[in-house]
């Protein structure tokens, strides 16, 4: 019988299908492992295929998600994940991209692509991992340390006000904007398919606590909370709400209406001949 | 085990949601058990992985009884009381350095407020049928309180400065 390959029926595959043979080394207790657990229960959600998603990283804790997972996978250089991203993207927009990245990454050495990617609005799913420390080189502060957090490689705190990504996030143009808390995987697995499913730039804050260097951060637990409000798609009324969010407000905060990108013609040249013109 | 009423509106909600409790128990401990074996903590690993199975045992009982093949794709999320399953142990409850008695002192507070999860329900206005079914999971939830129980008195208490590592992995330098 001649069946169409496009007849082809394939059942839905679960969480576990996204998940990779590859150990995760983050440190026991991680918040990390949750998010990893929470995107691919958003994967299975959507009924997407691993051959249909990839994953693009940084470097950090954070950033070793994609070989977690079954996707498609680029653990890029630090900070430029979503450049790649980006470009892949742009180049195969069949493709969902999740980018992930943590505080140190995203918000320092990458904080110029940051702005960027909401400006251009590509139809991207940004996960932070935030847990306000750089964990993988030993607890240096990162952008969204407090400025009194003392510690042996900060004694008495940096005395730096702390980045703002949510606020960043919308003054440059983020398409939709969320906080997650990985203490809540399924909570955190909904905003990341909602967010890939809301066209144009998404960004996702998990507050991820580092149990190693901010073990207070166990507190979150008890700090987050759903936001006591609906998603606004007005960025007046969103400014003035991330303005005075206490940092803990799990949800929806924004949910523009801006179109994402799309590159305007079909690609104008092969890859074989923008190889040659790169040859040593 | 009294015969239960045949899966229909609340009744299957119910069993749903009893099955996702243990699913969710199940991952999280493999979870744990995985996260214990990458740090060399084989012994605490083990156990989880027994906690693992053991729940594993418990969501697959339900899928027998209620005569579903099986969950094709994962449930939807519930919106628990908590912010997971009332059986799933915090992500952050494990530490490198633990030992056996922790893991069981993890699923001895995770029995325990399945249990006061189901005595819930079953004091409730819920269905009759639903009230059933929640009583006997308490009761249920109680035996595997007491399991644990007799379980932490075979296995070594902690001594103070369990988690002191006098070369660390990770420390600020």
């Amino acid at each position: 019988m001649n069946v169409p390959l496009t007849a082809v029926q394939t059942a839905p595959l679960q969480a576990r299908d996204f998940k990779s043979d590859y150990k995760p080394v983050w440190c026991p207790g991680c918040g990390d492992y949750s998010v990893l657990s929470a995107v691919t229960k958003a994967l299975a959600m959507l009924n997407l295929r691993p051959e249909n998603v990839a994953v693009v990283s940084g470097i950090g804790c954070s950033s070793r998600i994609p070989a977690y997972t079954t996707c498609y996978g680029f653990h890029g250089v630090h900070g430029r994940a979503l450049p790649a991203a980006t470009g892949l993207k742009a180049a195969r927009p069949d493709l969902t991209v999740l980018v992930a990245s943590g505080d140190g990454d995203g918000y320092s050495i990458g904080g110029n692509h940051f702005l960027h990617a909401c400006r251009r609005n590509v139809d991207l799913t940004y996960i932070v991992m935030d847990n306000h420390v750089y964990g993988m080189t030993k607890g240096q502060p990162s952008p969204t340390t407090e400025p009194d957090w003392c510690s042996k490689l900060a004694p008495g705190g940096t005395g730096v006000r702390e980045f703002h990504p949510l606020v960043i996030a919308l003054a440059s143009g983020a398409n939709f904007i969320a906080r997650a808390f990985s203490g809540d995987p399924n909570g955190c697995a909904n905003l990341i398919a909602e967010a890939v499913r809301h066209p144009g730039f998404s960004f996702i804050e998990v507050l991820s606590p580092c149990v190693t260097f901010r073990p207070e951060q166990r507190g979150w637990k008890d700090a987050a909370h759903p936001a006591p409000v609906a998603p606004t798609d007005d960025p007046g009324r969103a400014a003035r709400r991330l303005m005075t969010d206490d940092g803990f407000n799990i949800g929806v905060l924004y949910k523009g209406k801006r179109a994402a990108f799309s590159p305007g013609s079909a690609a104008s040249a092969r890859p074989q001949d923008l190889e040659k013109a790169f040859a040593l | 085990m009294k015969p239960r009423p045949k899966p229909a509106g609340q009744y299957a909600d119910f069993m749903a949601r009893a099955y996702t409790l243990e699913l969710e128990a199940t991952e999280r401990y493999a979870q744990f058990a995985e996260q214990l074996e990458t740090h060399n903590n084989g012994e605490v690993a083990k156990l989880f992985r027994k906690l693992a199975d053991i729940e594993a045992l418990h969501a697959k009982r339900i899928l027998d009884e209620m005569q579903w093949p099986g969950m094709p794709v994962l449930p939807p999320a519930y919106a628990w009381e908590g912010l997971e399953a009332p059986e799933t142990a915090p992500f952050d409850s494990v530490h490198y350095l633990m030992q056996p008695w922790h893991a069981l002192e993890i699923a001895l507070r995770c029995e325990q407020d399945a249990q006061k999860y189901y005595q819930g329900i079953a004091a409730s206005r819920a269905p009759q049928p639903v009230r059933d079914a929640a009583r006997e999971m308490a009761s249920e939830e109680a035996e595997h309180v007491r399991l644990i129980r007799e379980w932490m008195k075979k296995v070594p208490r902690p001594k103070a400065g369990w988690d002191e590592d006098p070369d660390p992995p990770r420390t600020n330098e």
